[in-house]
């Protein structure tokens, strides 16, 4: 039994628009037997905080190519990407490179 | 767990480049970053010595990241030009004008002069209005057409040398996918070049010194050095059309990274048979500005709207131009058909 864990989300350039233009996010995640990881946010983002036009967001059981995501302040794919085990406190970051030049 | 940077072997690596696959820190990634942007400039001989350069500048994270790696170069590499900013304001309300506001704040954190030039100075209406006549189906025909003209105006305004502007490689990619996908061949040949010459009277020169540059470097760029951008769409009806091809080359670079540079290598590979027949470029019997037919397309765009008849600069009536140009009437029929427009 994993304990709940308390972690701050940030959406940026552009991204936060499917969130109510509201950029950071301090969120807690309800404790489950398994650790949380990438792949179970993105589901728990798509269940409990899109409020629309989910495709925009996320692609299959990953994010839509073209918005970058950091976890910690890097790049999470040098983190494992869907697969990082995400801890108490932890930092992401999701950046849409699809809006504006 | 943390990755260690391949190229200092010391810090915490932040980034996966697309480019090379490889982890570096935040400082070993700016100073590749930058470097690369030097090389391209430098091996395209992009700039001379005492030239003034206008940075195209609409607060976007493309030219903001230009205009502050071309600060930073200028003064690490004495480049010897004089930058400045320049920035067109379409008239858009709740969208260009908080995105001036950034141009204003990154006029003062790099210390540039700001030149602004506005559809409403230069052609008496702005965004805004022109949406209210000719609806959201075709306003972005208007504004591309317009800013590109109301550049080099600015331009011509401050004795610029050069304009450059912050397209990116995945931009270029973007570009010659629409044209294949739009059988455009005239600027499919163009549209891969770094720079181009000064095609006429009135036309600067421009260049792209970001054209290999990564969308995602530059936007990490700007993450890690906390630049200040402005990231919110054209409220008036973004391009499908374009929407789809960026869409397209974004789910290919998910697969292979590659991609954007490959379809780069392609456009600027391809050559057109000869034979192929090409618009014949010459200039605009109103406004002298480059055109391929007897009147340039802003000026076209100009008339329909000021006459009341939209639609004039909307698909092919080449042969009216003539009538235009001498002031002749057009007959009711030709009327009618210009007046109408789907919104
Ligand atoms: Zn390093
Ligand atoms: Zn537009
Ligand atoms: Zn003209």
């Amino acid at each position: 039994m994993a304990a709940p864990i308390a972690i701050h989300l940030e959406f940026g350039g552009g991204a936060e628009l499917l969130f109510g233009s509201v950029k950071e996010h301090h969120v807690t995640l309800p404790n489950q037997s398994e650790p949380w990881d990438m792949k179970q946010l993105l589901v728990w983002i798509r269940g409990n905080m899109l409020k629309e036009r989910p495709e925009l967001f996320v692609q299959g059981d990953t994010v839509r190519p073209g918005i970058l995501v950091l976890i910690n302040d890097a790049d999470w794919e040098l983190m494992g990407e869907l697969e990082y085990e995400l801890q108490d406190k932890d930092n992401v970051v999701f950046i849409s490179t699809l809006h504006g030049g | 767990m943390p990755v260690l940077c391949s190229s200092c072997a010391e810090k915490r690596a932040v980034l996966k480049r697309p480019k090379t696959a490889h982890s570096l820190c935040k400082e070993c990634f700016f100073w590749a970053f930058e470097e690369e942007v030097h090389q391209t400039i430098v091996s395209a001989q992009l700039f001379k010595h005492g030239e003034t350069v206008g940075i195209g500048a609409s607060g976007g994270k493309d030219s903001t990241v230009l205009a502050h790696v071309m600060k930073v170069l200028n003064e690490r590499y004495n480049y010897g030009l004089k930058l400045l900013l320049l920035s067109v304001d379409e008239g858009i309300t709740g969208y260009r004008d908080d995105s001036l506001e950034t141009v204003k704040r990154n006029q003062q954190q790099y210390e540039l002069p700001l030149k602004i030039v506005s559809y409403e100075e230069l052609y008496g209406w702005t965004m805004d209005a022109i949406v209210k006549q000719v609806g959201l189906k075709n306003n972005c025909t208007f504004c591309g057409v317009f800013r590109r003209q109301a550049l080099d105006r600015g331009a011509m305004m401050l004795k610029v040398d050069k304009i450059c502007t912050g397209h990116n490689a995945d931009d270029v990619a973007e570009t010659v996918l629409m044209n294949v996908l739009r059988g455009d061949i005239a600027r499919l040949r163009r549209c891969t070049a770094i720079s181009t010459a000064s095609e006429g009277e009135g036309v600067v020169p421009r260049c792209k010194p970001l054209k290999y540059a990564y969308e995602k470097e530059i936007v990490l760029y700007a993450y890690f050095k906390k630049l200040d951008y402005f990231s919110t769409e054209c409220i008036y009806s973004p391009n499908a059309y374009r929407g789809h091809a960026r869409t397209f080359l974004k789910d290919l670079e998910a697969v292979r990274p590659s991609a954007i540079m490959d379809v780069i290598h392609s456009g600027e590979n391809l050559s057109v048979r000869e034979g192929v027949k090409m618009p014949v470029q010459g200039t605009c019997g109103r406004c002298g500005y480059i055109s391929s037919q007897a009147l340039c397309k802003s000026c076209v765009l100009l008339e329909g709207l000021n006459r009341g008849l939209p639609r004039l600069g909307i698909g092919k009536h080449h042969r009216l131009h003539e009538k235009i140009l001498s002031q002749q009437p057009l007959t009711q029929k030709e009327e009618r058909k210009l007046k109408a427009v789907d919104f």
